[in-house]
Parts: C-alpha cells; sequence; structure tokens
C-alpha cells in the first residue's frame, strides 16, 4: 500500500492572479512524472494536501475539472503560511501534492437532474470544476438545466474573470454573477446571492442545489433553497475545516462522528441537520 | 490455561536472553517516576510499580516522528522515508489497561482502509508479556470499561505477582514460544491458589464500578445540554490528559528545516488546545475550553463507537491522577448518566 503522507512532485506551470487584491492567484499543475497523473484519478468537488517542503501542507479544492487532462488547477486565497509561501512561488517551480481527498460532488446522483449551482467568494473553485466537469461536450447531455448564480463582495474580487464571459455566451447554461457592490464600470447585477437566487428562482423539482461560500452566504441562502422547493436530500454543500493528515486520523475536522475530510467535504443538508452545529 | 512460574531473581535474566532478539521496552525508573523506556539490560526493568506516570502508547505512537526527510526545500528533491525496525519489539511488565490501548490503537492505525506503515513497523511482530495488578490505584477504573486487572486479551503472556515468583500464564503459541528455552517449571496446584487469593483481593479492593450503562445514548442527545458549561469550567487546555492518555492519538503535521534540508514530523497534538482547530481565517470552529472539553468526551464515549466499535478509554486513572484542577472523568461520566 502507498504510503498516503509522502506528496508527489509537481510544476508549476502558470499563475493566474485572479483578484484585483492580489490576494487570490490561481495555479495550474502538471505532474513531473507521467505515471503518477495516471494515478490521480479524482471527481469535483475532491479536494488534495498542496505541500511545500519547509513550511507545510495546505488542503485545497482542486478547482479545475478532471475532463481536462495534463493539468490539475488550484485556487489560493493568501491567508496563512503555505498560502504565502505558495503566492511567492512563479512557473518552473516544484510543490507537492497529496491527493486526492474527500468524497468530491456526488456526480451519479446528479445525473439527469437540473443542477443549480449557488456559489460565494472564493468558495466557488470547486463549483467551477463541476461546472466545467458538466459542460464537457462528452458530459452535457447528461445533465438537465444548468443554473449558475455566482457573487462576490465587489467585482475586483470576482474569480476566473476569462471563462465567466464564455459561459455567459453559452445557451446551454443561465448564468447570474453578481457583486454585494458594483463600481463605476459594473454593469452587471448587484446583490447579494441569497436575494439573486430567490430572484433567478430556478425549477426544484428533479433538481439539485450545490451551495458553497462563506458562512454568511451559507445562513442566508439555505432558506432561500429550502422555499425554492429543494428537500434537505437535494442540497448539497462544501465545507471547510482545518486539517493536516486529509485521512480521518488526525482528528480536527470531525463534525460529531463524522470526518470533513474523509466523509466529506460534500455532504446533503439532510445529512447535516443531523450533525452538531459545530462548524 | 497453561502455568508455568518464573522467580523474581530470574527475571533479570530472562530479559537479558529476550534481548538477543527482540528490542525491549518496560518500565524503568527516571527521577523516581516510573515511565517505559527501550532496556538494554534486563536489571533496568522496575516491575513493583502500579501505573507508569507516561503510558506505554509512545513505543507504537512516538511523541515526535520522523515521516520523511527532504535534503533540499525544492519539491522536485527526493523524499527519504526513515527505514523500519530491524529487530521485533517486546513489551515487558505492561498493565492491561495499557495493553488493552494497544487494540486500540490497532483499530485505528491497521484499518482495511488507513494502514500506517509507521506504526505497523513497530507493531508487526510485537510480542507483549503482561503483568497483573495486584495494586490497583484508587483512581483505577479499568473494570468500568470493559476491562481487569488480570485481563489477557492482548497479551502473549501474563505475570501475576504472587511473593517472590511470578506465575507466567501463557495466552498464545507467540508466548509458547518465547518460553521455549526458559525451561520454567509448572506453577502447581498450591502456588495457583495462592493466584487465585492474590488476583482476589486485587479485583475486591478496585473502586465500585461506575454506573455508566447507555452513556452513548445519553452523550448522543447531550451536544447542546448546558451541562458541558459547567464540566468544563475548571478546564485551563493544558492538555495533560491527552498527552497522558493511552488511547489518545490526535497529531499534528509539521516541517522542520536545518541549513537546506530537513524533516517532516508527525507530533502528539491535543484536541484540548485553542488552535487545535483554529482556520487562517480566524474561524474556530471549537473556541472555549467548553466546546473542545466536549469535544474529547464525546469522541471517546460516542463518536468512537460509531466509527470503530470501541471507546477511547481504558481506565487507566493517568487523566484523574495528573490533572492540575481536579477534572475528574469518573465524574463526568457519572454527571452525564445521571442526567
Amino acid at each position: 500500500m502507498k504510503n498516503p503522507y509522502l506528496p508527489t512532485p509537481m510544476r508549476i506551470e502558470r499563475v493566474v492572479v485572479e483578484t484585483e487584491d492580489k490576494n487570490i492567484k490561481t495555479f495550474s499543475l502538471s505532474f513531473l512524472h507521467k505515471e503518477d497523473e495516471a494515478n490521480f484519478k479524482y471527481v469535483p468537488g475532491q479536494f488534495a494536501e498542496l505541500s511545500v517542503l519547509g513550511k507545510g501542507e495546505a488542503p485545497f479544492g482542486m478547482a479545475s475539472s478532471p475532463t481536462q487532462t495534463g493539468r490539475l488547477e488550484f485556487t489560493v486565497n493568501k491567508m496563512g503560511l503555505v498560502t504565502t509561501e505558495l503566492h511567492s512561488m512563479e512557473p518552473g517551480e516544484t510543490i507537492g501534492i497529496r491527493g486526492p481527498l474527500g468524497n468530491g460532488y456526488p456526480v451519479e446522483a446528479l445525473e439527469g437532474k437540473d443542477i443549480v449551482v449557488i456559489g460565494g467568494g472564493f468558495g466557488f473553485s470547486t463549483l467551477r470544476a463541476l461546472t466545467n466537469f458538466m459542460l464537457d461536450k462528452r458530459n452535457r447531455s447528461r445533465f438537465g438545466d444548468i443554473t449558475v448564480i455566482y457573487g462576490a463582495r465587489n467585482p475586483g474580487l470576482l474569480l476566473y474573470k476569462e471563462e465567466l464571459p464564455e459561459w455567459a455566451k453559452r445557451d446551454d447554461l443561465q448564468l447570474y454573477v453578481t457583486v454585494d457592490r458594483g463600481d463605476e464600470d459594473w454593469k452587471g447585477k448587484v446583490g447579494v446571492v441569497p436575494v439573486i437566487a430567490k430572484e433567478a428562482a430556478p425549477r426544484a423539482d428533479n433538481a439539485y442545489a450545490l451551495v458553497c461560500g462563506p458562512p454568511i452566504m451559507i445562513k442566508f441562502t439555505l432558506p432561500v433553497v429550502q422555499e425554492l422547493g429543494f428537500s434537505p436530500e437535494r442540497v448539497l454543500l462544501s465545507l471547510e475545516m482545518r486539517m493536516k493528515c486529509g485521512l480521518g486520523k488526525c482528528g480536527r475536522c470531525n463534525i460529531g462522528n463524522k470526518y470533513v475530510c474523509r466523509d466529506g467535504p460534500v455532504f446533503t443538508l439532510a445529512q447535516l441537520n443531523h450533525l452538531p452545529a459545530e462548524y | 490455561m497453561k502455568a508455568k512460574v518464573i522467580k523474581k531473581d530470574d527475571i533479570a535474566g530472562f530479559l537479558d536472553s529476550l534481548l538477543k532478539e527482540y528490542e525491549v521496552f518496560a518500565p524503568v525508573k527516571r527521577d523516581r517516576l516510573v515511565v517505559f523506556d527501550r532496556i538494554h539490560s534486563g536489571k533496568e526493568a522496575f516491575l513493583n510499580y502500579t501505573t507508569s506516570i507516561t503510558s506505554p502508547k509512545e513505543i507504537l505512537l512516538p511523541q515526535s516522528e520522523t515521516l520523511f526527510t527532504y535534503s533540499s526545500t525544492d519539491s522536485a528533491a527526493d523524499v527519504e522515508v526513515p527505514s523500519g525496525e530491524e529487530r521485533p519489539r517486546l513489551i515487558f511488565g505492561i498493565h492491561p489497561c495499557d495493553v488493552k490501548s494497544l487494540i486500540f490503537l490497532d483499530r485505528i492505525f491497521n484499518e482495511e482502509e488507513y494502514k500506517d506503515a509507521y506504526y505497523l513497523g513497530r507493531r508487526h511482530a510485537m510480542v507483549v508479556v503482561s503483568m497483573g495488578c495486584i495494586k490497583p490505584r484508587a483512581t483505577c477504573f479499568c473494570t468500568s470499561v470493559g476491562g481487569g486487572p488480570f485481563s489477557t486479551e492482548g497479551s502473549d503472556l501474563l505475570l501475576i505477582d504472587i511473593g517472590d515468583e511470578y506465575i507466567v500464564q501463557v495466552i498464545s503459541d507467540k508466548g509458547e514460544k518465547l518460553l521455549g528455552k526458559a525451561h520454567l517449571e509448572d506453577a502447581g496446584e498450591d502456588r495457583l491458589s495462592l493466584m487465585k487469593r492474590v488476583t482476589q483481593d486485587a479485583e475486591a479492593s478496585m473502586a465500585p464500578k461506575l454506573n455508566i450503562d447507555g452513556l452513548k445514548e445519553k452523550l448522543d442527545k447531550m451536544f447542546d445540554d448546558p451541562i458541558w458549561d459547567l464540566l468544563a469550567e475548571k478546564c485551563i487546555s493544558c492538555g495533560v490528559c491527552t498527552y497522558l492518555c493511552p488511547t489518545c492519538y490526535c497529531f499534528d503535521i509539521v516541517d522542520e528545516t536545518r541549513n537546506s534540508g530537513g524533516e517532516r514530523l508527525r507530533l502528539w497534538d491535543s484536541c484540548q488546545f485553542p488552535l487545535f482547530t483554529l482556520q487562517a481565517s480566524g474561524e474556530n470552529p471549537r473556541p472555549t475550553t467548553k466546546e473542545r472539553y466536549r469535544q474529547r468526551i464525546m469522541h471517546k464515549f460516542s463518536y468512537l463507537i460509531d466509527n470503530c466499535g470501541q471507546i477511547g478509554c481504558v481506565g487507566c486513572g493517568r487523566c484523574v491522577t495528573e490533572c492540575p484542577v481536579n477534572l475528574d472523568i469518573r465524574q463526568v461520566l457519572t454527571a452525564i448518566s445521571n442526567r
């Protein structure tokens, strides 16, 4: 059995500064060894531990879709020791990776359903991965209508600025991009995510809602999706916790008897309703 | 069950013979305290002890261990995993409660989905020679959590002190093999009846069993109970209970660099520390002693039952004797049960 603590080396191919404040960057990585790539099979919503020798590890959801081969993408907010070090790194440098970890989105259960993606801020990265997964030519017919509602505090904090206009052009995706506060140049929607979700009012019969974002957004979005008719079994959330091992052992990320790293990070609202509210 | 006898005076010689084949760990005296450590001579073993101050879990889970070393902080560089142990390990003179903790740890680090190579390297082929407790301490409560002062579970041999000699109960084939060359005399009727008296006296001297039937069912409905404020009020988050606990296994992973290279370490950590769950964003799901103490009790007596069918307590009493504010887990469990 492979030692799960050993990182696999990856080369930084491209770094995109996502936000105006330069605090969020997306790193595009390729495996140094081909055989490692073949072993890294993941589904959208899974995560990995990125490792910088001498600094340590931190967990990040894959922001890329597994349909895009050869590259893994991670969107990293500069926050602590490891992320600050990552932000100082350039294309050509090497970092380590352990994973894929966690359960990911239940792609098979989502097949044949309408999908409503609701994301806020930095929490959008794995929802972006899922959206690109569903939009892939080989997959699009497996899913019903796709609605994406995505918001940030201001236009400068929106992620994936190259990609959003491409999505907007498509006729097989309803896209709502919103900001809490606009500026002179902002022509799009203004309003917090739950309000826009209520306006958009996607149909809930035969649909799943996937929600990820800051706690305050989750708090006000959950009542909206339930009002729209999504049952707790059809609302999926991706959670974040402090983690070390990513293997359900080190003891940090449990909510009741469930480990976010191993049993999650994706849970249905129905599951969370049965767990203590300690997250 | 086969029972042999060995003179106390012959123990050091027996250990010396085992040292040829095994890395032997035994209770030893260090600065007046009894701890488990590797011995190099049979004379070092100190068997006339009640409960060692630290638990023998560190033989399987060192407080600090190297996951791998790196020669350079460039992640393209090869990392090296330390080579495993050459000789099998043998633990001598460990009490049944601590043996129970080894079985507990096996179910955490050697499960179907997760095999910890570091742990298994030490645990693989390990021989356990335990020693019954003829003088349980007032803080011992093994019988309340499924153990007993003479429990043979997990042992290969069990020694019982009957004065100038030990009865040697042969529990497993491994134990039988270990005795192979020692040519010990059979215990015989007289010594066995003496042993029976010794064990009965010890069992009778144990504090009454805690009345904690149905504890898990209670706990599962008590997450939001105000009792946690009260129970955790004394706790000062020092973490000594978790460090001394033979079943606490939470850990941290940290890089330590010297010059250009270094090592990635796995270190004991504690759910009682405020930083344990603190996220870089400033969020902390367990910000006060209330949430952290609740986590300790819930993990040990509820979550672990759900996840691997066992509780995380062997009743050794170390957390009771060493807690600086006398937060007594026996009283806590009783208070919960009476709720």
